[in-house]
């Protein structure tokens, strides 16, 4: 057991900080610190610096075109760039697709569409939920009926993140409707300038355009498209949710959101003193920062015995848990420190461009629009109550 | 960075598990917390055989360990067996004892032997957990000193051979080694609430030579935080092993206990109450690591603070479930886990309780 970096991960922490201080646009940087939009635009280029530097994929086995990272070097890029404001990168199919068609995928699709992850040729899009699908997942229901050397697509998937930026969507189908319902799905790539893709905005209630629901109709899909076996769908799926454990627990989003509300509890006053100050105030802070120090250790520990080959056990639903719930706490105080300034929210203000005098504190527009926004994250990637489900499943086995 | 044990403590941490385990079931601990004694000695000498003891102290203490991880591992599995022998006495007064000087550190010897017991007398009826208050005196008296005052809730103070008293001098709090048999000190000897000994020391012109002083007069106070900084880490990982307990016997009642015609692990209302119990107790375990790695560090006292505040939170929690998920049958004398909380809770109670430890947090915040 031993806390410290060793040498070469102090050489590997000190490369990439160095990076982050030359490589990343101050632009970039101020915007993510700022809370304001990122463009379509923002995002590509930010994943095209650090694909040229070979750290976008840092994380890919090297057979794939990785520097195939250990989950502290990945922790450690994560925490740099987190700490650095460099923007979160988009992750369908940098980190959801990619390892399943590394696990799953045939050699023609691998060698297609991993370098064209990596290049930023493709934008991918997730499309699991459908509206009678949210935390049931396996009853859905949009179909796939094989004609000829083609599949054709009906139905609708919803909740569709950044889909209005997608060329291309990776969709859970039925292909049939024999047996469990968990073992009709099969695991398709989905151009979405096919005919019959429509995607359409769904607005969040704070406003913001964020997700979409995308319709199927008639849609003709090459069966070449189709990943692994037909009907084996679910399993790859769940191959993703549970390998996918890094990143789940989201401390680098924690630590840069703490820093941010102490900034701000600074900066608040209160009976003349800083916000930061106050008994009550301090406590909640406290609390947050040793419920999100054991968390750090916690997702170490977890990634690390992912990279020594431990079997997947309930820690990712573990973490996914006190990950959000940290987070949603962070959003909350945050908002609390803010007083009645949590109130003005001026959405075009979070745009570039936008020139004029700030409604109170400099950083007070986007808080409360955030808080709402966040209370998405213990509802989506299965709702908190589906991995509390998944945890007594696992340990209790009734 | 890594998070696995090495091979010795690997080892050390299996054979405790492996003694607590098959050699000291609840039935034999109950007897012996019903002794005089309050635990075995006959026990207590296996151990000291074992190297559990010695574990708790570096080689020139005497030991072969002293690692946070050392303490860590060892008390998380004394906590699985509810163990009553007094380690945390002879951690707390052994770890001052490394301050001494030569003749008080050889003493360490049989303490790892398990021949001489030690206990550390420094709270007081009214300072709760504060560690600066000490009313205490020492009053200088030709070549000594002469100590009055009162120690309160003295962990295993009613056996040990020699005690570690803290006091006021002239130069501030200072520490002395005192036999315990000395006269002027009178012991009352009581049980707690969760079966271990404690008791009330009152000291009443109690005369020793300056060569009972442990490091220099009026220097006391770090070394105070150091052992309790170490006694801290010592419960909480005790905690931890008192946790896994309760958590594997209410998991398992999950499974065999039927109502309503079925085991009630299949009801939601339980099940997601159950998962909750185990991430926080993953929580616990990653802030154990945490202050254990840190013992050493600037950072040894916030991450003791963060520690002791989750387990007073979430230990609460993880203690008070596993009786109502249990039902009845928890509130029981005979069965365990109802036995596994009290010490659960009461840890809460040692060395600063979730007010406390949030209060230092706060405090250390503030000087950053």
């Amino acid at each position: 057991m031993d806390l410290n970096y060793t040498e070469s991960e102090q050489a590997f922490q000190a490369e990439i900080r160095e990076f982050m201080a030359t490589k990343l646009p101050k632009r970039l940087a101020d915007k993510t610190r700022d809370h304001k939009r990122l463009t379509k635009a923002d995002m590509e280029e930010w994943h095209s610096i650090l694909n040229e530097a070979g750290y976008l994929t840092g994380h890919w086995p090297e057979q794939f075109g990785g520097k195939g990272w250990n989950a502290i070097e990945r922790t450690i890029f994560d925490e740099e760039m987190t700490a650095a404001n460099g923007p979160r990168l988009v992750p369908f199919g940098l980190n959801m697709l990619a390892p399943v068609l590394m696990a799953f995928g045939s050699p023609e699709q691998q060698n297609h569409y991993l370098p064209r992850i990596a290049n930023g040729d493709d934008w991918w899009c997730q499309g699991y939920s459908e509206p009678g699908a949210g935390s049931d997942l396996a009853s859905l229901k949009m179909s796939a009926e094989l004609d000829g050397d083609h599949y054709v697509l009906n139905g609708q998937k919803t909740w569709t993140t950044l889909g209005q930026h997608a060329n291309m969507i990776f969709c859970l189908v039925r292909t049939s409707k024999e047996g469990k319902q968990q073992e009709g799905i099969s695991f398709i790539l989905v151009d979405m300038d096919t005919p019959g893709v429509e995607v359409r905005p769904i607005i969040l209630l704070e406003g913001t355009h964020e997700v979409n629901e995308v319709w199927f109709t008639d849609v003709r899909v090459p069966a070449e498209n189709l990943v692994g076996e037909e009907n084996k769908g679910w399993t790859y799926a769940k191959y993703l949710l549970v390998h996918e454990r890094s990143g789940i627990a989201g401390v680098g989003a924690a630590l840069s959101g703490l820093e941010h509300l102490k900034h701000i509890a600074a900066d608040q006053m209160k009976d003349g003193k800083p916000l930061l100050d106050d008994p009550f105030f301090a406590a909640r802070l406290a609390e947050i920062e040793v419920d999100l120090s054991a968390m750090r250790t916690s997702n170490l520990r977890v990634t690390q015995a992912a990279d020594d080959g431990a079997p997947p056990g309930p820690e990712t639903s573990m973490l996914k848990i006190k990950g959000t719930e940290i987070r949603q706490s962070i959003n909350d105080l945050t908002r609390r420190a803010l007083g009645p300034y949590a109130m003005p929210f001026v959405s075009e203000a979070l745009d570039a461009g936008y020139n004029e005098e700030p409604i109170g504190p400099d950083y007070a527009n986007p808080i409360a629009a955030d808080y709402f926004n966040h209370r998405k994250t213990s509802i989506y990637g299965g709702s908190n109550e589906v991995q509390r489900n998944i945890i007594s499943k696992m340990m209790m086995g009734l | 960075m890594d998070f696995n044990h090495t091979d010795d403590r690997r080892m050390l941490a299996d054979m405790a598990g492996r003694f607590v385990r098959e050699q000291y079931p609840i039935e034999a601990r109950h007897e012996a917390a019903k002794t005089d004694d309050g635990f075995s000695r006959e026990t207590w000498a296996q151990m000291a055989e074992l190297g559990l003891i010695g574990a708790l102290f570096s080689e020139d203490a005497g030991g072969f360990g002293g690692a946070g991880f050392d303490i860590a591992v060892v008390f998380e599995e004394l906590g699985k067996g509810l163990v009553t022998e007094p380690f945390l006495a002879n951690l707390l007064a052994g770890t001052a004892l490394t301050h001494g000087n030569d003749s008080q550190k050889s003493i360490l010897e049989s303490v790892v032997g398990g021949e001489t017991l030690l206990a550390f007398a420094h709270g007081e009826p009214t300072s709760r957990y504060d560690l600066e208050h000490v009313d205490t005196r020492a009053e200088t008296s030709g070549d000594g000193y002469v100590l009055n005052g009162n120690k309160a809730v003295v962990i295993s103070g009613d056996r040990a051979d020699h005690l570690v008293v803290s006091a006021q001098t002239e130069t501030g709090i200072s520490l002395f080694l005192v036999p315990a048999n000395t006269d002027g000190i009178h012991v009352r000897s009581y049980p707690t609430v969760d079966g271990y000994r404690a008791a009330e020391i009152a000291l009443k012109d109690v005369a020793v030579s300056k060569d009972a002083l442990i490091g220099e007069e009026g220097q006391g106070l770090p070394i105070i935080r150091e052992v309790i900084a170490k006694g801290t880490l010592a419960v909480s990982a005790e905690a931890l092993g008192a946790i896994e307990m309760a958590i594997d016997m209410t998991l398992d009642y999950l499974k065999t206990r039927k109502q309503f015609g079925v085991p009630i692990g299949k009801f939601q209302a339980l099940q997601h109450r159950m998962a909750d119990m185990m991430t926080e107790r993953e929580q616990i375990r990653s802030a154990v690591i945490n202050a254990a790695g840190n013992l050493e560090t600037s950072e040894r006292d916030w991450n003791i603070s963060a520690l002791k505040n989750l387990i007073g939170r979430s230990g609460r929690m993880i203690a008070e479930e596993s009786i109502q998920m249990h039902g009845g049958i928890a509130m029981t004398w005979e069965y365990a886990v109802g036995h596994y909380a009290k010490r659960i809770i009461m840890i809460d109670h040692l060395f600063g309780d979730v007010d406390h430890h949030m209060e230092q947090i706060i405090k250390m915040g503030r000087a950053a």
